[in-house]
């Protein structure tokens, strides 16, 4: 269905990030909420996702210098990050912070700081490969419509 | 985000009310940007119209100044300036529109306490579209009982639209609960129909169009409805009889459900509920007025005409599944009471700027008795009816502090704050309402009676008809002092108010008849005994003009201080405690013609033990009573019907008789009932007047 190169190559680094696990099926949503009223929805959610869930993870960084770990707050920020996360289809990064929490509720500071440290990858991992998935989409021109992966 | 509202033209109604689904207004409140713009745009694309704030307080604002504006709330529960839940409480209480809990947790226990603070549903983030595309369904769910006859209701509310018979059917099948929902939405229907038609009114629109079931209309109605006779009224003829202009058969048909409903719960259920309800919400008027809906699914429903009636209603509830429940109802209730309560608390301040709001604190406390928190929240909405009711509310005092420090306590706080604070009864009554599950019922009758000041707890009918036979009762007595007193007037309200439905007139006469021998009844049900009490002292309360009120209140104080001293032992012995007190107010003697129905209840109150009981027997007859009425959204003022009874010509006038006959062990009657009766009459005085 792609004829455009771009648009292939488009295609198939979108389907990787599904088959890799990055993406799940929220991000499809969102992809269905694109139309020619609001073109760029996707790329501005998550814009705005990274813009505002760096500030918890600043938040949550400066909670983790404090010992001890004020497990309350942590888990209050964890939880709502893990709510942007889902709202754009960030599957690992959500399964950290999944792990976080988790980590929080059994009072396992150790665990937190390591869970942490692997959500703040899986975050950076990702914020990568969509900037240069939508960069490419720029470049391919505007899609007409959004096409399920599978 | 930050908030950004779009109103899309829609001010509030009718927006795409005809293509509705399509057009449906929903408010999205979530603090996390990211998922509001998302849900936002989700929302958008099933076609609804959205406004989005990312603020609980600014949405509560923009919700409380026009509710008409939105038709669904959808909201997120973990927000840094209020609590998701309790958004949840208020927006239902207040405004009873759906709401829809978000949450990026599964947890069972926060599903659970979203629902038990009355939500719609409860979605897990990240919400996906085809979630969002049935949510309007909870839309239609709640205003199909106000305002449709015909529809087919999925759900009890439904039911409700049906007048009459489905109502009745599934009031039977379903608890309590689901009459009071559907008394409340045939009661919206009567006043849809009598108000102006807003018969079907738009979903988007209004929540609830209700006709008006005034006392003065009430009143003709149980008039008409005794007059053919009970299993002859039939809407046609009722309807001729009353002759009231923009009535239709429609709404004459579901109050005489409601009605009848009412009374067969009377008769059945535990008496004392419906006294303790009665108390509450006949207690105070004002309260209901608070409007402070009860956040509780049913007691939502109620709403009403600016009565606090969901919120009484929702108090009554307790009290009513009081008495069936007895445990399981109780600890339900208790923690929903204490929701209720809270949710009454804020109501009430947000209301009520009287007296209410003392009473909210006192209520709470009272509500944090264990013993039934029903009782207590009824208990002290009843005292707040009293206080607001009648001037003395000193009386009420030593009431209080003689009663059980829970049910008593709360009373005299409530009393002592609410000192003629009619709010304070509303609100107590809310909160009992609210945790109540009579909820509707309840509230409906709260509403009523507040406004009549005698709420006496008729409100509480509606819980009474629960109780069956105290119910009945109660209402009688109820309804038998409203006529006989000009001074009535209140209790007129009041027994309009709390016959709601057909029930309360039968209820009425029943209770005439019952009335000497009501106590008795209870033994049979501790509650009930109570009921009964409360029900005989609403009598005697109803029947007292607002002075007798005030004496009865006190009367009944005294009667109360004896009894909790008694109330280990035998009721009766209370009941002769309770005599000496008598002596004591000279003005109490109308009350007296209370006191001695009381009596009974008063020593049954006392077996009761739970004296938070007793009160809230009597809170319940009362309750039921005026819940009754109050369901029918209407004030029913129960002027009219009570006459008939001239039972309560018998109250009024004879405070003394009553003292007297309280003195006498009252014990033929149950005198245990004193107690009750105590509770109950110092809240009839309120209410009465």
């Amino acid at each position: 269905m792609e004829k455009n190169p771009m648009r292939r190559q488009l295609a198939i680094m979108r389907q990787a990030l599904f088959d890799q696990g990055y993406l799940d099926e929220q991000f499809i949503q969102l992809e269905e909420l694109q139309d020619d009223a609001n073109p760029n929805f996707v790329e501005e959610v998550v814009t705005s996702y990274y813009r505002d869930s760096a500030r918890l993870i600043l938040k949550i960084e400066q909670a983790l210098e404090r010992k001890p770990f004020d497990f309350n707050k942590l888990d209050g920020y964890m939880h709502q990050f893990k709510g942007s996360s889902s709202s754009i289809g960030a599957k690992k990064v959500k399964a950290e912070s999944t792990l976080f929490r988790e980590h929080c509720n059994s009072g396992n500071g150790e665990g937190c700081v390591r869970a942490f440290q692997q959500l703040k990858q899986e975050y950076a991992t990702l914020k990568k490969k969509l900037e240069a998935y939508f960069q490419l989409a720029r470049q391919a021109g505007p899609m007409e419509t959004a096409c399920r992966p599978k | 985000m930050t908030m950004e509202e779009r109103m899309g033209g829609y001010n509030g109604e009718d927006g795409g009310k005809d293509r509705f689904p399509v057009g449906m207004r929903v408010l999205a409140v979530d603090d996390d940007p990211i998922c509001l713009k998302v849900l936002e745009n989700l929302l958008r694309k099933c076609q609804y119209q959205v406004t989005t704030i990312n603020q609980a307080i600014t949405a509560l604002k923009m919700l409380r100044e026009n509710k008409n504006r939105y038709d669904l709330v959808i909201s997120d529960v973990n927000m840094p300036d209020m609590d998701g839940f309790k958004l949840l409480e208020l927006v239902g209480l207040e405004m009873d529109l759906p709401v829809i809990m978000l949450s990026a947790h599964s947890d069972t226990k926060l599903v659970m306490k979203g629902i038990t603070h009355g939500a719609c549903d409860y979605l897990l983030k990240p919400v996906r579209i085809e979630e969002l595309t049935n949510i309007w369904q909870h839309v239609v769910r709640k205003k199909k009982p106000d305002s449709k006859d015909q529809i087919n209701a999925p759900n009890q509310h439904k039911a409700q639209g049906q007048t009459g018979e489905a109502g009745q059917t599934s009031t039977s099948s379903s608890d309590q609960k689901v009459y009071k929902k559907r008394k409340d939405q045939t009661e919206d229907e009567e006043e849809e129909g009598e108000d102006n038609g807003h018969e079907s009114e738009d979903p988007s629109t209004q929540k609830k169009p209700r006709v008006v079931w005034s006392v003065e209309l009430h009143r003709k109605f149980v008039a008409a409805v005794n007059q053919l006779g009970l299993d002859k009224a039939v809407p046609k003829k009722i309807l001729d009889l009353m002759n009231v202009e923009g009535l239709t058969r429609e709404n004459v048909a579901s109050h005489l459900q409601k009605y009848r409903l009412y009374l067969k719960r009377l008769s059945s259920v535990a008496f004392q509920q419906a006294n303790m309800v009665a108390a509450l919400g006949s207690k105070d008027p004002s309260c209901l007025r608070m409007d402070s809906l009860d956040g509780f699914g049913d007691f939502r429903t109620l709403t009403g005409p600016g009565r606090l009636s969901s919120a009484s209603l929702s108090s009554y509830q307790p009290s009513k599944m009081f008495g069936r429940l007895n445990c399981s109802a109780t600890l339900s209730l208790r923690g929903i009471s204490s929701s209720v309560i809270q949710q009454g608390h804020s109501q009430t301040l947000n209301n009520s700027d009287n007296g209410l709001e003392k009473i909210q604190p006192a209520v709470l406390p009272a509500n944090q008795n264990q013993n039934g928190t029903l009782f207590q929240g009824i208990s002290t909405p009843i005292e707040l009816n009293q206080l607001s009711q009648n001037k003395s509310t000193n009386h009420f005092a030593e009431f209080n502090c003689v009663n059980d420090p829970n049910v008593f306590g709360s009373l005299s706080n409530s009393l002592s704050t609410a000192s003629g604070n009619p709010l304070l009864l509303q609100a107590s009554i809310q909160q009992m309402q609210r945790s109540g599950a009579l909820g509707n019922q309840s509230s409906l009758g709260v509403t009523s009676l507040i406004q009549e000041s005698f709420d006496m707890g008729v409100d509480g009918s509606s819980n009474f008809l629960d109780h069956g036979r105290c119910s009945e009762n109660w209402q009688g007595t109820v309804q038998l002092s409203n006529f006989p007193s000009s001074s009535l007037s209140k209790s007129e309200a009041f027994s309009h108010e709390q016959l709601p439905t057909n029930n309360l007139q039968e209820s009425i006469s029943w209770m005439s008849s019952h009335f000497s021998n009501n106590p008795i009844d209870l033994s049979s049900m501790a509650n009930s005994a109570r009921l009964e009490d409360c029900r005989g002292n609403m009598q005697g309360q109803v029947g007292l003009s607002d002075n007798d009120i005030q004496n009865m209140d006190y009367t009944a104080k005294q009667q109360w201080g004896d009894r909790r001293h008694d109330y280990n032992g035998n009721l009766n012995h209370s009941l002769s405690q309770v005599y000496p007190l008598d002596s004591a107010s000279g003005p109490m003697v109308d009350q007296s013609n209370a006191i001695s129905t009381n009596t009974t209840d008063v020593s049954l109150f006392s077996q009761l033990s739970g004296e938070a009981t007793y009160v809230v027997q009597h809170l319940e007859d009362e309750k039921s009573f005026f819940d009754t009425k109050l369901r029918s959204n209407e004030d029913f003022l129960f002027e009219q019907t009570k006459p008939q009874n001239g039972f309560s010509e018998n109250n009024f006038e004879s405070l003394e008789d009553v003292m007297s006959s309280m003195i006498k062990p009252v014990q033929s009657k149950d005198t245990t009932l004193m107690d009750g009766e105590f509770g109950f009459d110092a809240y009839p005085i309120g209410s009465c007047i």
